[in-house]
Parts: structure tokens; sequence; C-alpha cells
């Protein structure tokens, strides 16, 4: 079109044009369309994933209970005082309790086996629900008192509809003795449907009921603190040096190709390393959020490193000339103008880097941080496993109902993960503003 | 980075001295067939006996005695777990490094082959699982001499191509891949069990072993076997959706998922609990534990732990760990081994 003016009238040319016109905006289009149904279809499938892992979770975030009266026989409850004679304690065959109170539910059901049957309609978490009501209010003792005991797993499927009661008893889990007592305790109306605060408030178990993720979780928070604690300063200082100080020179190249290439080194080397030189070397403990946040350090340090020395050269050197030229060193241009500057990207790539290594069990596998583990760590030396190694424990247990708990697992961990990267977010734009 | 190395080491210099405390909870350690029994027995432990609850890790039976073998003091575990014996290469190994143990058998684990509740019924026999899954097979064609016939690449492509009485569907075989503890135990018990209905084979066993090993235990690679992953729960809803698949893996799988899909039939015995608690059914193994004597007694609670584990509350016939799947051992073996945890007898080999 570079020829307008003297041809603009004639028509052959003119005609030319006008399809050569069309043929661009064709192309664009058609380009605009492949765009368009490249950007639909990743989200089909995050939006069908998304649906999918939530749709399983569901019947995980609650869970039946069955509201027993429990009687609580004053003689057989030991309970210590301290000196103000406040109960601290209470102590008694809770089990016990509960299985009478089962028994009178059904005085026709006398022999062993039978009794055994009944007492597995109820979770090995219900006594712990009666001395937990008795220990909040000691004045319970020697009372009866309405108590609400989750039921078993499988019953409790049963009540969510994902075990079918219409199938042959031989292909069932639970037996048509179990659904008759289970019904006519749903006929007295005394099974509900509750909040599953197990699925928090507890650590891990092999009763899918009773499993919980407090202890996966305290145990992300504790390695993720120690990566953070050793991966960001390490990560900043040596991107701070490398970018703003150091020589070009043979040697800081082949450390920056080195450094380059160990962000693309398979995570589970890392737990390699961890382990002959964490755990075989130096002697820390095995399965410790301590050893875990170091091999995880190291890995997120790569990222850091990078990601860190791409924002430090977006900065224009600019700033760098005016802070010189009114006197200052090379340590306070860099610390007063130049590393305030590069921040918020440094603090994208830590963040990056760190969601990385929050959702990461390859590394761990190899030094011991994919265990059962039912306490809860305290420290950053107790033992601990961390949420998706949880939830890869979880996937492998046969019990029906950990699917829905596996499902429950993944969307707890992308929620943490979202609040971690929200709050950053917010940060570092509270960061840029001061700016 | 060496720099950052060095910074590093320093740290790890002064977080040296936490290692040194002491250990007041058990560590075990081992194979992921024993983990959900394993596990079962920590959490009743720790929930009844005022210790501790026992760090279970899932490390697979070779790489528990790997950290097991490794030595005595408290950064090493204390007990591994194992769905098969310890190799006299493990023992010996365990020996230079000063390590004294008792073995407990805690019970049977069945493999099943299993397919769709909706698919037809298939009664094997030890030598059509032989015929169906390894990758050299005796050629059909050609009479055998009396100690020898030619292996020749598998060439049954139908169930019905190895006997008439099976149904006539693809073979289609989705198994365990070959870091699993239950792949071993299917390769040595179905596919080296069923080659024993070759007399050739077993006069080979005795000539040369390694090539008898080889014959019989190579998993065929045509695409008719499938490694299906280690997770079981995965295969059983793959076995759901189609109905021409066989599955291979654990009995507690095909115990929970008795609506979905059925066990086939081995040498006309059924994969129910009876008949893998009665050695009826063929492909079973025994689970194992290990417990290293120099630590009972250092570390509190050994002995109450491995008490609690072969009491007749969790590894009896209607103990708890009946309800997660194990198939409980005969009642004189299990008071044998409970006399052998209490009294601690030293394993010799």
């Amino acid at each position: 079109m570079t020829d307008r003016g003297p041809q603009k009238n004639d028509p052959i040319r003119a005609a030319r044009q006008a399809q050569r016109l069309k043929k661009r905006y064709r192309k664009e289009r058609r380009f605009r369309a492949f765009g368009m149904s490249a950007v639909l279809l990743a989200t089909g499938i995050l939006a069908f994933l998304m649906t999918s892992i939530v749709y399983t979770s569901i019947p995980a975030f609650t869970h039946h209970n069955l509201t027993l009266d429990v009687t609580i026989i004053a003689e057989e409850v030991d309970i210590l005082r301290d000196d103000q004679g406040l109960v601290t304690n209470v102590d008694a065959n809770w089990l016990g309790f509960v299985r009478t109170a089962l028994r009178d539910s059904f005085p026709e059901v006398t022999s062993r086996r039978d009794k055994r049957d009944l007492y597995k309609l109820l979770s090995i978490g219900a006594p712990d629900a009666v001395r937990d009501a008795v220990q909040a209010d000691p004045n319970l003792i020697g009372q009866t008192i309405q108590v609400r005991l989750p039921l078993s797993d499988d019953i409790d499927l049963v009540m969510k509809g994902l075990i079918d009661r219409n199938l042959p008893e031989t292909d069932r889990l639970v037996s048509d003795r179990e659904l008759a007592w289970l019904d006519k305790f749903i006929a007295e109306q005394r099974v509900s449907e509750n909040f599953a605060i197990q699925l928090f408030a507890n650590g891990d178990s092999r009763e899918p009921e009773m499993a919980g993720l407090k202890g996966a979780l305290m145990g992300s928070l504790l390695t993720m603190l120690v990566t953070l604690l050793i991966s960001f300063p390490l990560g900043v200082l040596a991107a701070v040096y490398l970018q703003e100080m150091a020589p070009k020179n043979r040697l800081t190249q082949i450390i920056e190709v080195n450094i380059n290439n160990l962000a693309a080194v398979p995570s589970i080397v890392f737990g390699l390393l961890g382990l002959a030189v964490f755990i075989s070397f130096f002697q820390l403990p095995r399965s410790a959020p301590l050893v875990g946040g170091m091999v995880l350090a190291l890995m997120t340090l790569p990222t850091i490193i990078i990601a860190t020395r791409a924002s430090l050269a977006s900065v224009p050197p600019s700033i760098r000339q005016a802070a010189m030229g009114v006197g200052a060193s090379r340590l306070q241009v860099i610390m007063h103008h130049v590393l305030p500057l590069a921040m918020p990207g440094i603090l994208t790539g830590t963040i990056i880097g760190l969601a990385q290594a929050a959702g990461e069990t390859a590394p761990l596998l190899m030094i011991g941080m994919m265990a059962f583990i039912v306490d809860t760590p305290t420290d950053v030396t107790s033992k601990a496993t961390v949420l998706p190694a949880q939830i890869y424990m979880w996937a492998n247990n046969p019990e029906r109902a950990f699917v829905a708990r596996t499902s429950a697992g993944i969307v707890v961990l992308l929620s943490f993960l979202l609040l971690v990267n929200g709050l950053a977010i917010y940060f570092r734009k509270r960061f840029e503003k001061r700016w | 980075m060496t720099k950052f190395k060095f910074a590093l080491g320093a740290l790890i210099g002064v977080s040296m001295s936490v290692s040194a405390q002491a250990r007041d909870q058990i560590e075990v350690v081992g194979s992921s067939t024993v983990f959900p029994f394993s596990t079962t027995v920590a959490e009743q432990f720790g929930r009844s006996s005022g210790f501790k609850t026992p760090v279970v890790e899932s490390t697979g039976s070779g790489g528990g005695m790997k950290l097991f073998c490794a030595g005595i003091g408290l950064e090493h575990p204390d007990i591994t777990n194992a769905s098969r014996r310890i190799k006299e290469k493990e023992f010996k190994n365990c020996q230079t490094n000063g390590i004294d143990m008792t073995e407990i058998v805690i019970g049977f684990d069945g493999i099943v082959v299993a397919n769709s509740k909706n698919a037809a019924d298939l009664k094997l026999t030890l030598e059509h699982i032989y015929l169906a899954t390894a990758k050299k097979v005796p050629d059909p064609n050609k009479p055998c001499q009396a100690n020898w016939c030619e292996p020749i690449d598998n060439p049954y492509v139908k169930w019905s191509d190895i006997d008439a009485s099976l149904p006539n569907v693809k073979i289609e075989i989705l198994g365990p891949p070959p870091t699993s503890g239950t792949r071993d135990a299917f390769q040595e018990l179905a596919m080296s069990g069923g080659s024993k209905a070759y007399p050739h084979m077993n006069a080979l066993k005795k000539s040369d072993k390694s090539l008898w090993k080889k014959l019989t235990r190579t998993v065929r690679e045509d695409g008719a076997w499938i490694d299906a992953g280690e997770n079981d729960n995965l295969m059983v809803s793959k076995l759901a959706a189609n109905p021409d698949a066989v599955g291979v893996f654990g009995y507690s799988f095909l115990d929970q998922n008795a609506d979905k899909i059925k066990g086939s039939v081995v040498n006309g015995v059924e994969p129910t609990f009876e008949n893998i608690a009665g050695g009826d059914y063929k492909i079973s193994r025994s689970l194992y534990f290990y417990v290293k004597h120099a630590h009972v007694g250092t570390v509190p609670g050994i002995a109450e732990f491995i008490s609690a584990f072969t009491s007749e509350r969790a590894y009896g016939e209607e103990g708890y760990l009946v309800d997660k799947g194990l198939i409980p051992l005969p009642k004189k073996l299990r008071d044998q081994y409970r006399q052998d945890a209490k009294t601690l007898k030293k394993l010799a080999m």
C-alpha cells in the first residue's frame, strides 16, 4: 500500500487491494479465534478439574452423628483435681459407657458376635466425644447425658448415599442387620449431619472419620517457615551480589549457568542430597520440618535468585546514576534505591518458589516426611508430614471414605496456597505504594 | 553458589546440637503393604498405652531393610515392616552392623485377580495366569520334549486362546509396577507357580535357576499387561469402567469394593477371607516385621508396642486388623509369634 496517489482510481488495483485487505483481516480473525479457543480449552479443563475435585470433596466436610443417652456412672470415673480443687482431668472407661448405651438401645442383641457388629456402628472416636463432654462439664458425672457420637465411616457413607442400600447384601460393606439398627436410630431422629470438625481438629488417623489435616497443615507451615528463612535471605543476597557487585568474569559466568541449570534439576535429586548430607552426614533427625525446609530451600534458591536478578536488572540505570551523582556509596545505592524498587518483583519470585515448594512431595519422600504421624508437630525438629504427602497417603488407603477425604485435602491445600499468595500480593501492593 | 553452601553449612552446624536429644517415639519403616496394619496398631497403641504414637514411614520393604540395618542408635529406626522375608544378604548386612532382631509374622495378604461385576466370571488356574502374563511361554504348537520346550514370544491374544473354557475376550491385565512388592509376590506365586504345570520347567529350575527365573518371572511387554501404578483405588475404578480388563492387587481392595469388582477363582478356589486364611487360595504371602533388640529398653514402649501388635485384640481372628483387611495366622502360629515377641527370640539364618 505504499504507492497510493496516481493509481488510486485504477479499479483492478483497488480490487486487489481490497482483497488483500480482506485476507489480512481474515488472518487476524483466525488468529484471534485460535487464541480464544486455546484460552477457552485451558480454562475449561481447569474448571472441569476443579469442579470434579470440589464435587468429590463435599462429602468429607460433613459427618453423621448419632445422639445417644450415655450414663456416666459416678463410681467409675476418676477425677484429678489441682490444688484449688478444680478438675484437671477425668478418666474412665468411656468405651464401656458407650457400649452400654448401645446395648441398652437394642436389648435383643445378646450374642458376642452380634454385639461386636453393633459396636461397629460407631466410630472409634466415639469414646473421645463422651470424654470431651464430661471434661468440659464435670457436673455431668453421675447423670445420663445426651452425647453426639460420630458414626463409623461405612455407616456414614450409607447415610450420604455413597453406599447403595439396594445392592445385594454380599456386595455391600454394611450388612442388612446393621441397616436395620441404623433405620431404628433414624426413625428415632437420633442421626444428624454435622460439619466434620475432625477434618481440621485432628491429626492423621487410619479411620477416615477421625482423620484430619491439623498435623499436616502445621507441618507444612513449619517447613515453609524454615524454607523462607533460609532461601529468602540467601537467595536475595546471592542475586544482589551477582547482579550489582560481582566482577563479570569466567567464574561468575560458570556460577550463573549453574544456577540456571539448578532450577531445572528434578526435585527428587534435592531429596537425595538432603538424605546424604543433612541426615546421614550431619545426623539431623528424619521426618523433621527442619530438614524438609532445608531441602526445599535448596530447591527454591535458584528460582529466587533468577527472579531477583531479573527484577534488579529491570531497575533503570538512571536511578543508580542519580544516586551516585549525589554521592551515595555503592551499598547505599543498592540498599536505599535499587533493592526497594526491585522488591515487588523479588517478592513475586519468592512466592512462586515457595508455592512450588509447598506442593512438593518427591524430595520429602527421601527424608522421611511421607509418614503416618498422629501427633501435631510443635517445633521444627518434631516428626511431621506435609499437606501434599498427607494427600498422597490418603489416596492410597483402601477405605472408601478416604476418596472424599483425599479430595478435601486437595481443596484445603489449594485454599492454603491461594491464601498465602493473596496475602503476599496484598503485602506487595502495600510495599509498592510506599515508593 | 559455593558461598551459600558455605553459609548453609554453618547453619546446619548450629542446628546439629538439636539431633543429639533422646527419642521418646518409636520409629517404624518399611513395606507399603504392611503400612495400613502397622499404622492402625500404632494409632490404637498411642490412644491406649500412654506412650507417644509411633511414627510409621512407608519406604517399601527393601528401603526399610536398608534403613533398619544401617546401625544401632537413636537415628536409626527401631522396627521395619516387610511384605517378604528378610533376604540373606540383608541379614548379613544387619549382622555386620551388630544388629540382632526378632522376626514376627503378622498374617497373610492375598493377591487377587479381579474384574468388573458386569463381566463374565473368570475361572483360572495358575497355569492360565502364567500363560497369560509371561513374556516367553512354551510353544503350544510344538510337542514338548521330555526336558525342553522351545520358549516363544507369548502368542495368546484372547483368554479363549489359552483355554476354550475361558471367555472370548482380549487379554488386558492391569497390574502393579515393578517397584511394588505385590508384583514380586505375584511373579513368584502366580507366574512361577503356574509354570510348575510343565515338567521341563521344573527340571530347568534345578539345572539353570537364573534362566528359569527369567523365563517364569518376566512379564509380557506387548501391551497385554499394563503397569497401572501404585494406586489400587485408581485400578478399581478403571476395572469398573472397563469390563474386559482384569486387575491384580491386594485382597483388602477387593473387600472394600465388592459392589464394583469380583475376584476370579484360582485353581478352583475363590479369593475369600476363609480360603486365604486356610491356605487354600494359592496366591497369598506372609507379612512380617522385624524388631531391633538393641533399641528395646532404650526407646520407651517398644516391648509394649510389639505385644500390642501380637495381641489377639489386634492380629487375632476377630481383631481390629482383620477389619482393615489383614488375614490372620492360624491360632498355633499366632501363639508362637506372641511368645517370640515376648521373649525377643533372636533370628538366625
